[in-house]
């Protein structure tokens, strides 16, 4: 097993700093939370609301492709130092992901 | 380094899944496994979005007779909760909370299996209504695609129990903060798979 980690006791201070902190950023997650909510309200809305479906598919493929860009970054911390390798394998595997549908997309479309 | 030492609030790493060796390499094999997960389903949304309302000639059935929208934005609406109650069994994880962490994961556990109930209640409908996995490419590609994502969620459920339980009197240590860690990973990344199907599998099918 590791060797590698030692206990370092906080000081009051930066205790109180990083709890503070991390209270913060939890807040952070909740507006995100609510955007996610609002970005998916209004991709049901679009739909319900019968619009042209040349403009819906779109604009909710962008809907969703933000809210998962929030997921990652805020929910699951990518946007946290450490993970480079961690989104190098993620942004490869969507890489894999955008070819395999664009190449079943053209069998059936081009024939 | 004793795995089961006891830390308190003051003395408890600020990212206590990543201190140990084998935290780190979870940490970046779990993410790995995460890249390999979105492959899966692109080849599973790929075949979908190819066979969509394809089958034997006079076929009744298209996404646009058997999807209801309401059904689906509630389970929506659970699974993105249930997203967020994981993230403040986390947060309490950081802060060495351990029954404020077991408590929002076990709402977590209730979400999610109220979404399970859902999703079980929707493929019955459907197979009651004659639309069942081998009625027709469509069907098949339709059930192989939010039936895997299905039992992710049932063995993300799993997991979940399985680490409340186990842990229920350990309270918190080097050996399974980064289980917690992972575990929430997973479960984040079951509703980033749920954002693409309720777009692209019932928004786009109820448009057409």
């Amino acid at each position: 097993m590791s060797h590698d980690a030692q206990v370092y006791v906080k000081s009051d201070t930066e205790f109180n700093y990083i709890k503070q902190k991390r209270k913060q950023d939890m807040r952070g997650q909740i507006t995100t939370f609510a955007i996610m909510i609002f970005l998916t309200l209004i991709a049901f809305a679009a739909v319900a609301a019968d619009f042209s479906k040349y403009l819906i598919a779109p604009v909710i493929l962008l809907l969703a492709a933000v809210q998962v860009v929030l997921q990652l970054y805020y929910f699951m911390h990518a946007k946290e130092k450490n993970h480079n390798v961690a989104m190098f394998f993620l942004i490869f595997g969507a890489f894999l992901a955008f070819v395999f549908i664009l190449t079943f997309l053209t069998i059936i479309w081009w024939g | 380094m004793d795995l089961d030492k006891k830390y308190t609030p003051q003395t408890w790493p600020d990212h206590p899944e990543q201190v140990t060796m084998e935290g780190k390499n979870k940490f970046l094999g779990f993410w790995l496994f995460l890249g390999g997960e979105t492959v899966l389903f692109a080849s599973l949304f790929a075949t979908y979005l190819a066979l969509k309302n394809k089958g034997p000639s006079g076929m009744e059935f298209s996404t646009q007779t058997l999807f209801e929208l309401p059904l689906v934005f509630v389970m929506t609406m659970i699974l993105l909760t249930s997203s967020l109650t994981s993230v403040y069994a986390m947060y309490h994880m950081k802060n060495h909370n351990f029954k404020g962490m077991q408590l929002w994961l076990g709402i977590t556990v209730a979400l999610g299996l109220s979404f399970l109930a859902l999703e079980i209640y929707e493929f019955n409908h459907y197979v009651h209504l004659g639309f069942n996995y081998s009625q027709s490419a469509f069907s098949s590609a339709f059930f192989t695609l939010v039936g895997t994502h299905g039992i992710h969620v049932v063995v993300g459920l799993v997991w979940f129990i399985l680490l409340i339980v186990r842990n229920a009197k350990r309270g918190f240590s080097l050996y399974n903060a980064p289980k917690y860690y992972t575990a929430s990973l997973y479960w984040h990344f079951i509703d980033v798979v749920w954002v693409f199907i309720f777009t692209v599998v019932y928004l786009m099918g109820v448009v057409g």
